[in-house]
């Protein structure tokens, strides 16, 4: 193993020439440009109202409100919509969103939160409205065109409801919809009955997607309807929710009572034989649209760890400065706390959260781009396949899936001895596609909300306590306190955490996403013999236990004979997915760092640079692997032998596991040195005079 | 004024001020610590006058306006996704150096022949903008020199303000000493002025406008000429950045009137 003492390392924090190529929208101006208009609202606008402490109050102030008329300028609402409509991004909007979130919570994770809502609100009607109710809401949402005098529209999803004692399942919708007149040959009046809970956007709401259930024996199924503020009726916004953090979206707990066409119903309805029968049901829809939406989510904690580095690195180098005896020019003076390598390295462990967080939410930005695109084309062929209803459609999907498998196998097969030509024939495969996305999707996504917002949560803590002091003031550069307490609801709101492990939980087993481990794996293998100093080894061997330990509790029962895969075994299963997790985020970010070393060398203004930002982040890549190795080994530990009965040492397996636990740690070689070097790279690295925004 | 103007505007990338600006030895001359990584922004003086060049294009209908770049392209590419999202423009990219140390006269000459180079260009309607100074280095002749190779003799230096009048004439407010304006009038194009800070505030980033000017920007990106302007004949003897000198206080909540109190003690003093 060649492992350099010295090497060239980043003379300035990557930029967005380096983002770019990492997160791979260099060739689109049209994110460029929706990034530089977020964040120029981000570190302006926001930026003041969170220095002027508009944070201290819940109410939806003026100043606050002044967010959307700056979103709709820059583009940021526009973002959310079809081109036809006044939207400014061609194509799938997943990485798009993702990257404009990024930017707002840089500054602010709740006023990233109400750049989103829009979209949240439009989702069903985009994706399943029908033509009508696509062309209505989505004009009403365009920005006006300068000099147009007109009324845009903001919206609000209502899905979350007050149950009495156990809070909100939204399996369980306790909002009703009935007839409330239905005159011969004329179109049915509904009445909506709907109490929401912690709905943001109340404030300014014009209209709401609301799920609703139905006792009304003329009335199928549930559905989701879209209600407006001037139907007939009662449209309380509500009293506002107290929130401690994300005190720039506001949040409401309302009241509807409200009479409404049927013709609101989302995505239309039939009748037959006097019963009306929605054409999609509440749950159909949320399925379809909401399953992604938590990306962003996950996103802004990102953000919110690398936002922290610059102003920690200044916070650290001026410490000392202005005290009596420390002379400029001093190492003291110079370096401050950045002398000790525990603040470099706790500093470091910050920075590689945020890398491998934001590489992940990115990825699964991409692969829903990707999907967007294939599965409108899936449903087109299942549909003149005649495929209906979840049974045809599983068998239906049986052949792609075993499809998606081989070529998954083939592909991990070492180049110039794998049949190509069969590779090429699956990929083109649409359905083979699908179920493959899919399968890569339903586990990336619940990881990145777990993981961002959840161990992001635990490091914006540590970025704060790394401020001393100062990090729990107003006055806090970065604004670290609020972004650390904001976390906590980042890793609430769209789905809490135990909803993502329980997720993952289930999608982990798919046999298509094992098979992409697999080729993972064959990856990381190869990248690990070529460039040792990546850690890919350890990594693969990190997934390697891991699926071993997934077969391990297939098949094991604990002491008292219970199996340790019953699907509410959560203290086996829960585990499971914060292991991935950790294992998915890291090897997002080497795969970013294996772009950037790719294509960067080629690149006019970071080319003559790379090799530095090359070496530390694979430096911060290479630590990032060991500290997720070392959650896997430990995990494994806790099942492995944790079920066992205490005079027992789990006999086979355990010696399986040792053996395997033992390979992934002795890979591990070097990765402490690269977190000095990450570290020395953080005292040298040059950083502007003060921070982009205000304080 | 029937036809319009035609407004060319001057201005090209500087390092973002609010980063660490280290002057270093290279070998091409003097730089700046890490020039090639450090962001940029559109350097101030010319962002001044490519608003003020948008607002008068917006009055006098039938004018237009160009944006002439001096700049590595690549960093142009990056600095128009800002900028093409301010104000209407069409851009013309000259690929070389930004470096505040190239030489006025060798930036001068590339710029004047870029203008002159536009297609249509007709001189009787010709204005054109640009910084009276630059964040970069305040050498604060480029504008000058750039009129001297186009002929126009009417230039006009530290501009806050024009009005034009129905015949295309037009006065002009420049700054001079002691916080006085010297007014001015002017029988009509062509003529140069090298503006000051203006009185328009930037403008948001209007995305509708970002990519209508995208279709035209990256085509002239690609087709950018190469500009070999460079530090030419001047020998620099030491390159420094000025001292800092800070006299700040920290105060919160202090009220109007006694902040009011306190800059007239000051100005008494």
């Amino acid at each position: 193993m060649t492992m350099k003492d010295v090497s060239q390392t980043i003379t300035m924090l990557p930029g967005d020439e380096i983002r770019q190529i990492m997160w791979r929208y260099a060739d689109r101006f049209d994110m460029q440009m929706a990034v530089m208009g977020a964040r120029s609202v981000a570190r302006g606008l926001i930026a003041r109202l969170v220095a002027d402490g508009e944070r201290n109050t819940h109410d939806w102030t003026d100043a606050k409100n002044r967010m959307y008329q700056a979103f709709d300028e820059s583009g940021i609402t526009a973002a959310g919509l079809d081109m036809a409509y006044g939207g400014i991004i061609d194509g799938p909007r997943n990485l798009a969103l993702s990257l404009i979130s990024y930017e707002l919570a840089w500054v602010d994770g709740g006023a990233a939160t109400t750049s989103l809502v829009n979209n949240l609100a439009l989702g069903p009607i985009v994706e399943k409205g029908t033509p009508e109710q696509r062309e209505k809401y989505m004009r009403a949402c365009m920005p006006p065109a300068p000099g147009e005098d007109r009324k845009i529209w903001r919206g609000s999803f209502a899905l979350t409801e007050p149950l009495p004692y156990v809070g909100v399942d939204t399996g369980v919708v306790s909002g009703r919809v009935s007839v409330a007149e239905w005159e011969e040959g004329k179109e049915p009046i509904l009445q909506v009955e709907k109490r929401g809970r912690f709905i943001t956007n109340m404030a300014v709401a014009n209209f709401i997607t609301a799920a609703v259930d139905t006792e009304d024996p003329r009335i199928k199924t549930s559905c989701m309807v879209i209600l407006e503020e001037s139907d007939e009726g009662v449209f309380d916004r509500g009293t506002p929710t107290h929130k401690l953090v994300h005190q720039l979206s506001n949040t409401a707990d309302p009241i509807f009572s409200l009479k409404i066409p049927a013709s609101r119903i989302v995505g239309g309805y039939t009748i037959k034989e006097g019963v009306i029968i929605p054409n999609l049901t509440h749950s159909e829809i949320i399925e379809a649209v909401f399953s992604r939406t938590r990306v962003g989510v996950g996103v802004m904690s990102a953000a919110k760890l690398l936002s922290a580095v610059e102003p920690l690195i200044r916070y650290q180098r001026g410490r000392f400065r202005g005290a009596a005896g420390i002379e400029a020019g001093s190492p003291r003076y110079d370096l401050g706390l950045q002398m000790k390598e525990d603040a470099l390295h706790r500093l470091a462990d910050v920075w590689a959260t945020g890398e491998a967080a934001a590489s992940l939410g990115f990825e699964i930005s991409r692969v829903y781009d990707q999907l967007t695109l294939i599965e409108k084309e899936a449903h087109q062929i299942f549909e003149a396949q005649g495929v209906t209803g979840g049974r045809a459609l599983m068998k239906a999907l049986r052949k792609p899936q075993s499809d998606a498998i081989e070529m998954l196998r083939l592909m991990a097969q070492p180049e110039g001895a794998r049949d190509e030509a069969r590779i090429a024939e699956l990929k083109a495969d649409t359905l083979v596609q699908f179920v493959w996305l899919s399968a890569v999707g339903n586990v990336l996504c619940p990881a990145c909300k777990l993981w961002d917002t959840g161990y992001g949560a635990n490091m914006l803590r540590e970025a704060v306590s790394l401020m001393g002091g100062y990090g729990i003031t107003e006055d806090c550069p970065g604004f670290l306190f609020q972004k650390w307490t904001d976390a906590q609801l980042e890793a609430t709101y769209e789905g809490p955490e135990v909803v993502q492990r329980r997720q993952i939980s289930l999608t982990m087993n798919n046999e298509v996403f094992l098979a992409q481990i697999e080729l993972w794996v064959a990856e990381l293998r190869l990248l690990g013999a070529a460039k040792p100093e990546t850690g890919a080894t350890a990594l693969a061997e990190g997934f390697e236990l891991w699926r071993w330990m997934l077969a391990f509790i297939g098949d094991a029962k604990d002491a008292n004979g219970r199996p340790l895969s019953q699907s509410q075994r959560h203290g086996v299963l829960f585990p499971m997915a914060d292991a991935i997790s950790w294992l998915l985020a890291v090897r997002s970010f080497i795969a970013d760092v294996q772009e950037l070393a790719a294509r960067g060398p080629e690149h006019p203004v970071i080319g003559p640079e790379i090799a530095g930002y090359i070496n530390t982040l694979t430096d911060l890549g290479h630590m990032q692997v060991a500290r997720a190795a070392g959650e896997v080994g430990r995990i494994g530990a806790e099942l492995v032998y944790g079920y066992a009965a205490p005079a027992e040492q789990a006999g086979e397996a355990g010696s399986a596991f040792q053996k395997l636990r033992a390979k992934m740690e002795g890979s591990l070689a070097g990765s402490r040195l690269a977190k000095d070097r990450v570290g020395k790279a953080l005292s040298q690295v040059m950083i502007p005079e003060a921070l982009d925004y205000p304080l | 004024m029937t036809n319009g103007f035609q407004i060319v505007v001057c201005g090209s990338l500087v390092p973002d001020p609010l980063q660490t600006l280290e002057p270093v030895t290279t070998p091409q001359g003097p730089g700046l610590k890490n020039e090639t990584m450090l962001p940029s922004v559109l350097d101030p003086w010319s962002a001044h006058a490519l608003f003020e060049a948008a607002h008068l294009a917006k009055q006098v209908a039938g004018s237009k306006v160009w944006l002439v770049s001096l700049g590595p392209k690549a960093k142009l590419q990056q600095l128009m996704m800002t900028v093409a999202q301010k104000v209407p423009f069409e851009l013309v990219a000259l690929d070389g150096s930004a470096s505040g140390f190239t030489d006025a006269h060798g930036v001068a000459a590339a710029l004047a022949d870029a203008i002159g180079a536009i297609p249509g260009l007709d001189k009787s309607r010709l204005l054109v903008f640009g910084g009276c100074a630059s964040a970069s280095r305040d050498a604060s002749v480029t504008m000058q020199l750039v009129g001297e190779r186009l002929g126009i003799c009417d230039q006009f230096v530290g501009v806050d303000e024009i009005h034009v009048q129905a015949d295309g004439a037009f006065s002009v407010l420049e700054r001079i000493e002691g916080g006085e304006y010297l007014a001015s009038t002017c029988a009509g194009a062509p003529a140069v002025l090298a503006w000051a800070t203006g009185n328009l505030p930037e403008p948001p980033n209007n995305p509708q406008i970002g990519m209508g000017n995208m279709r035209g920007v990256m085509p002239a990106l690609q087709k950018a000429k190469p500009a070999a302007v460079g530090v030419g004949g001047i020998a620099y003897a030491k390159t420094e950045i000025p001292a800092q000198k800070r006299q700040t206080r920290i105060v919160k909540d202090a009220s109007t009137d006694e902040i009011a109190r306190e800059i007239v003690e000051w100005i008494r003093q």
